[in-house]
């Protein structure tokens, strides 16, 4: 039609401003200021091994966290995923009271991880429920199921050679679990920042409606996060299990609530449509160095849950306040 | 509340009841008011008049006590005035009939209609006997067959349009503000909705009516007020000027709307349809659409031409039906399957359905062509860019660069790029859903220019849309629906507003 | 709608008849009027909260702090009462609803003027509570012998027959039965959770009603903290863990819709009942308790696809007008 062709620059910016920008710079630079003030307080912190031991501080919780990150960005939520770790452990300890092997009990442990994810993605996106009830709903019934099954009782006697996933070493100081981590991190960053999937992801997340209308298939996403989510806590059952060498239906109780503040200080929108899993590696380490930082200064891990509590409602907070402050 | 049946006579129409002077709103970015003045007289209905932008829903916010103005004065009687709050004007005396019905389901209708000023009982507790009472005795003031017991959510589109008014009349209000009363109502409403605005008059109370219809304008209104992007243009009594003046001074240019000619070479069969029922929202909607064929849809506000679309390009399921693309039977149950088959549809609500506001341009145009511009499933940004310069570049897309938000651009801008979206899958069939709507006179004559070249390059289109100038300028063929049915198809001579307006309204030659 | 909430209401109430018609055919003594007293006094303190959490659920927001101030709130009357135990209990129970508001108005300013969602604001300060009990308590556990009498006394003094713990339970229902009908905030309660949009426009400040909200819910579970410890006579960190989860069970399975602006205390108060007879019913009929977390979470599932069912809005009807106007 118009034959004065307009040109429009495809970008404004240099990929250098748009990093240096964003909230994953500032969050790098509180872990490295974390990191000094750690080895500055504790001369046992600088240390290849302890810091090797701190990594499992997160890494169970951030693999849940990568795909959490998807689903909060696509506007959902999963409360469950610690009850899920409860129950795929159960299961993983009803089997190994059977005699099952280490590989068996893997497939167990993911397995009941998916059909829990399943579950949930049933009830929100086939039934249209609001994910925030349902996966509260399913907290206490994963959960339950752990309880009616295991009672004030527990789960031991795993067989030789499961303790390799939460307690082997890849290499040198690097554990199974570090590696793993290192490894989902690299696949949910793909994903999310290089697929149609996760374009997808953010475009339902920010306008689910829009998405729909321009020919997104929203609940098939959908479905498929909450799969996700279910089998990553899988995955983190099967690690927990095998670190801790035990299950009780109490295990990894509150665990949903330092994933969630994982994925909110890694810079996903709690609301949907913007977040990145360079984020959550970063507030992976963050939250890893400041525990570890105060278990040196032997601070009892209640207390901890408080600093949590806090970061959570804070990183929200804080930004907020600073704007209201500036804007008045 | 009380009816006081004061003669129009009585009241002193020199002095404003209400006025805004010199009064300035500023959004950040924006400024959505620049020193603007407004004068309402008691028993006088004014019409206030602008394009889509002009500051319109600003006044009406800033009346009613949603903003607070930057600069300048609210008077009543004189008086300068603050409202803080919706519940200070509504003290004031200012009530407005807003343009959704903004009331809540989940209340029953004397709920609704006293929320905030409910009358009070012993120790300060509502009085719902007295509440149910006086809400009777208002709908059936005007005229309203509704129950002040049930449930908002039980009732239909126009007696819930009845509550609004009925709340706005259960203050004791000298203001009444309408905005955009009749866009969601049937001819026999908006007919008895005209008698209540006389009643109202005859009151002596001050209107304020916020319309794009011209005709009703000059059929209701008293006097005028135009603004022109957040600035006062001007104002009068409506028997002093003509329609073609007050388009002038609403788009500060002369206007006669021009279409691009084009030639009407119309091809082969693309699309058929067939026996399309839904159980609430439309029936037997069936057609036949050819390449390079521009095919109006024509109807009232509510007579399911977008519901039938939306059933079309499967977002909603018809109870049966059967559409048929080249010849072939094709099951739509998803935008997706549409988009596969090649249909594609620009929704009416845009910042909702058409564009991912948030998202950037080239992300919102390359969304449903990912499969093209991706290497199994992997994002290619440089395809996507290249994409998105080509059509945004046939579209004339005004914009800073491709990675700008879309919520960013004009409303106009933004049908580009939801337009430019969909012409990026090579569509067999688009259709329009009011293409045009709420965007300014040169995007107009863009988008229109465009589906001229579109139908010239052999796609086959279908336009929505409510505006007899836009359906008689650009349609080959128009097809007319009332509640839900296909009551005509217009082609050549016969295309003209009266016989449209005829079949949309369900008017008999007999009757007229 | 009216017709169908009264239904839900009678579904429920028709649910609870049967279920305590069940166990008495295998324990005759369930249904006798002095068990079910039993059983209304233990679910007093679920109805308490449960009417709260109505509120705030009604507004389009959820607390999920409730259980924890509830225990932070009964741990620092319990300590309270250990170091000064002349305090009388008048003055221990408005410490205990200070304190409860306090929190709730925490969560409420955090919601209304940070704009913080709901759920993250309560997820956040229910570990902030509990870790703060541990924090004064140093992990302790107060007990019986520590408090004195007339503080576990109040509780279970029986008045015409009843506890009094009973007696505020019903008092709380009177309370919000009136407050929920008959006063302005009881209305904009439903308004900002209906139609927010439309709430500014009539004149009602969104933000200003949920804080409210947070206060009333934080205020019942103040109350509850106190009566709970002394109840009991125990307090420690981990009383009433997810808790939090049955009160929203009782609402949800009450009708309460989760997405705001429709429910009742009526429903609410079934709701709290249900699972109180379902509780008190397990041990009856030889089921073990670590039954009663899963069924509470499937009543949960169970009652949102039902209510999301109750609650699906008619599309547009255009044809049906045809109809009538043919």
């Amino acid at each position: 039609m118009s034959t004065t062709e307009r040109h429009i620059p495809d970008r404004l910016t240099t990929p250098a401003q748009r990093v240096l920008k964003s909230w994953e710079a500032l969050l790098l630079a509180v872990a490295i200021a974390i990191f000094i003030v750690n080895s500055l307080a504790s001369p046992y912190f600088l240390n290849a091994w302890n810091l090797s031991d701190a990594t499992f501080n997160f890494t169970e919780k951030a693999m849940i966290a990568f795909a959490m990150a998807l689903l909060i960005i696509a506007g959902e939520i999963d409360l469950s995923v610690a009850s899920i770790i409860a129950l795929a452990s159960t299961a993983m300890g009803a089997a190994a009271q059977v005699g099952a092997g280490p590989a068996t009990l893997v497939l167990i442990g993911l397995g009941v991880g998916l059909a829990c994810g399943a579950f949930n993605a049933v009830l929100v996106t086939v039934m249209g429920l609001p994910s925030i009830v349902v996966t509260i709903g399913t907290m206490s019934l994963f959960r339950g199921i752990s309880y009616i099954v295991l009672g004030d009782t527990a789960y031991g006697g795993y067989p030789p050679g499961f303790e390799y996933f939460g307690q082997g070493y890849v290499f040198w100081v690097f554990s199974f679990e570090f590696v793993l981590f290192a490894v989902l991190a690299v696949i949910y960053g793909v994903l999310l920042h290089k697929t149609n999937f996760g374009r997808a992801v953010y475009a339902i997340g920010n306008n689910a409606t829009g998405a729909m209308f321009s020919g997104i298939r929203v609940q098939r996403v959908k479905f498929i996060l909450f799969l996700l989510t279910g089998l990553m806590s899988g995955i983190a059952a099967v690690c927990l299990t095998s670190r801790l060498g035990s299950t009780r239906p109490s295990i990894g109780l509150g665990m949903e609530l330092e994933v969630v503040t994982m994925v909110v200080l890694g810079g996903v929108n709690i609301l949907g449509g913007s977040g990145s899993i360079p984020g959550v590696v970063i507030a992976a380490f963050v939250m890893g160095l400041v525990t570890f930082g105060l278990g040196l200064l032997n601070v009892p891990g209640i207390v901890m849950s408080i600093f949590i509590g806090l970061l959570l409602i804070g990183v929200i907070a804080l930004p907020r306040l600073w704007s209201m402050a500036r804007g008045k | 509340m009380q009816m006081q049946a004061l003669p129009a006579q009585a009241a002193t129409p020199d002095i404003p009841v209400l006025a805004l002077d010199g009064v300035t709103k500023t959004f950040p970015g924006v400024k959505a008011l620049s020193e603007v003045s407004l004068r309402l007289y008691p028993g006088q209905v004014t019409a206030l008049v602008g394009e889509n932008g002009a500051g319109k829903s600003t006044v009406v916010k800033i009346l009613t006590g949603i903003y607070q103005p930057d600069g300048g004065a609210i008077r009543v009687d004189g008086t300068p005035i603050h409202f803080p709050t919706a519940q200070d004007a509504a003290a004031a005396g200012i009530t407005a009939i807003h343009q959704e019905t903004v009331l809540f389901d989940e209340l029953s209708v004397a709920e609704n209609i006293f929320l905030g000023h409910a009358p009070r009982g012993r120790f300060g507790l509502i009085d719902n006997a007295r509440m149910v009472d006086d809400a009777r005795k208002l709908l059936h003031g005007i005229g309203a067959k509704v129950d002040p017991n049930v449930r908002l959510r039980d009732l239909g589109i126009a007696n819930k349009h009845l509550v609004a008014i009925a709340r706005a009349l259960s203050i004791d209000a000298r203001v009444v503000i309408m905005d955009e009363p009749t866009a969601a109502l049937s001819h026999k409403e908006i007919q008895e909705l005209y008698e209540l605005v006389g009643e109202l008059k005859r009151q002596g109370k001050a209107i304020l009516f916020i319309s794009h219809k011209f005709d009703e304008i000059f059929r209701i209104a008293d006097r005028y007020t135009v603004f022109r992007d957040g600035q006062f243009v001007g104002e009068g009594l409506i028997r002093d000027v003509k329609e073609s003046e007050l388009v002038r001074m609403m788009v500060g240019r002369p206007v006669d709307q021009i279409f691009p000619k084009r030639a009407h070479n119309v091809g082969a069969e693309v699309l058929q349809v067939a026996g399309y029922d839904h159980p609430t929202e439309f029936a037997d909607i069936g057609f036949t659409l050819r390449k390079g064929e521009i095919l109006g849809f024509y109807g009232l506000v509510g007579a399911g031409r977008s519901e039938f679309m939306q059933a079309l390009f499967g977002i909603t399921r018809p109870s049966k039906g059967v559409a048929k693309i080249d010849g072939q039977i094709r099951v739509i149950r998803s935008p997706a399957d549409a988009v596969e088959n090649g249909i594609v549809y620009v929704p009416e609500d845009r910042g909702r359905q058409g564009a991912i506001t948030a998202l950037p341009i080239f992300q919102n145009v390359t969304l449903p062509s990912l499969k093209r511009t991706s290497r199994s499933g992997f994002l290619r940004l440089a395809e996507e860019f290249r994409l998105a310069r080509e059509y945004t570049s046939r579209l004339d897309l005004r914009a800073a660069s491709l990675d700008t938000p879309v919520g960013n651009l004009s409303g106009g801008n933004q049908q580009k790029v939801v337009i430019a979206k969909w012409l990026a899958t090579k569509p067999k069939v688009i259709i329009l859903d009011e293409p045009t709507k709420g965007i300014d006179i040169g995007s107009k004559a863009a988008v229109h220019e465009f589906m001229a070249e579109l139908a010239g390059q052999g796609l086959a289109v279908i336009m929505v849309s409510s505006e007899i100038p836009e359906v008689l300028g650009m349609s080959d063929r128009v097809i007319v629906m009332r509640e839900g049915r296909i009551v005509a198809e217009v082609t050549g001579p016969d295309l003209t507003p009266e016989t449209l307006v005829r079949h949309a309204a369900g008017i008999t030659e007999a009757r007229r | 709608m009216t017709q169908l909430l009264k239904s839900r209401e009678a579904i429920l109430t028709g649910a609870i008849l049967v279920l305590i018609a069940l166990i008495s055919t295998r324990y005759p003594g369930f249904a006798a009027p002095g068990n079910l007293a039993n059983v209304f006094n233990d679910t007093a303190p679920l109805i308490l909260l449960a009417l709260g959490q109505m509120i705030v659920i009604l507004t389009k927001c959820i607390d999920l702090s409730v259980a924890a101030n509830l225990a932070l709130t009964g741990m620092v009357v319990a300590m309270l009462n250990t170091v000064a135990p002349g305090v009388p209990v008048a003055i221990i129970i408005l410490i205990a609803l200070a304190l409860g508001a306090l929190m709730g108005a925490a969560n409420g300013l955090l919601v209304w003027k940070l704009s913080i969602p709901p759920i993250v604001v309560t997820l956040g300060t229910m570990t902030i509570f509990r870790g703060i009990i541990f924090l004064i308590s140093d992990g302790a556990w107060v007990n019986a012998h520590e408090m004195s009498a007339p503080f576990k006394d109040f509780p279970r003094h029986v008045l015409l027959g009843l506890p009094t713990l009973s007696w505020i339970a019903i008092l709380a229902v009177l309370a919000f039965f009136v407050l929920t009908t008959r006063t302005a905030l009881g209305r904009a309660f439903f308004a900002v959770g209906g139609n927010p949009h439309a709430s500014v426009y009539t004149g009602i400040n969104v933000g200003r009603t949920q804080f409210w909200a947070y206060v009333i819910s934080g205020t019942l579970a103040g109350l509850t903290g106190y009566l709970w410890v002394a109840r009991y006579a125990v307090a420690y960190v981990d009383i009433a863990g997810g808790f939090e989860l049955d009160v929203v069970a009782a609402c949800v399975i009450g009708g309460v819709s989760i997405a705001g602006g429709s429910g009742s205390v009526i429903g609410a108060l079934l709701g709290a009942i249900f699972l109180g007879v379902v509780k008190n019913a397990l041990p009856v009929v030889n089921i073990s308790p670590f039954w009663q977390l899963a069924i509470s979470g499937t009543a949960i599932i169970v009652a949102i696809a039902f209510n999301a069912r109750a609650s699906r809005v008619p599309g547009r009807v255009i044809l049906k007008r045809a109809e009538h106007a043919a």
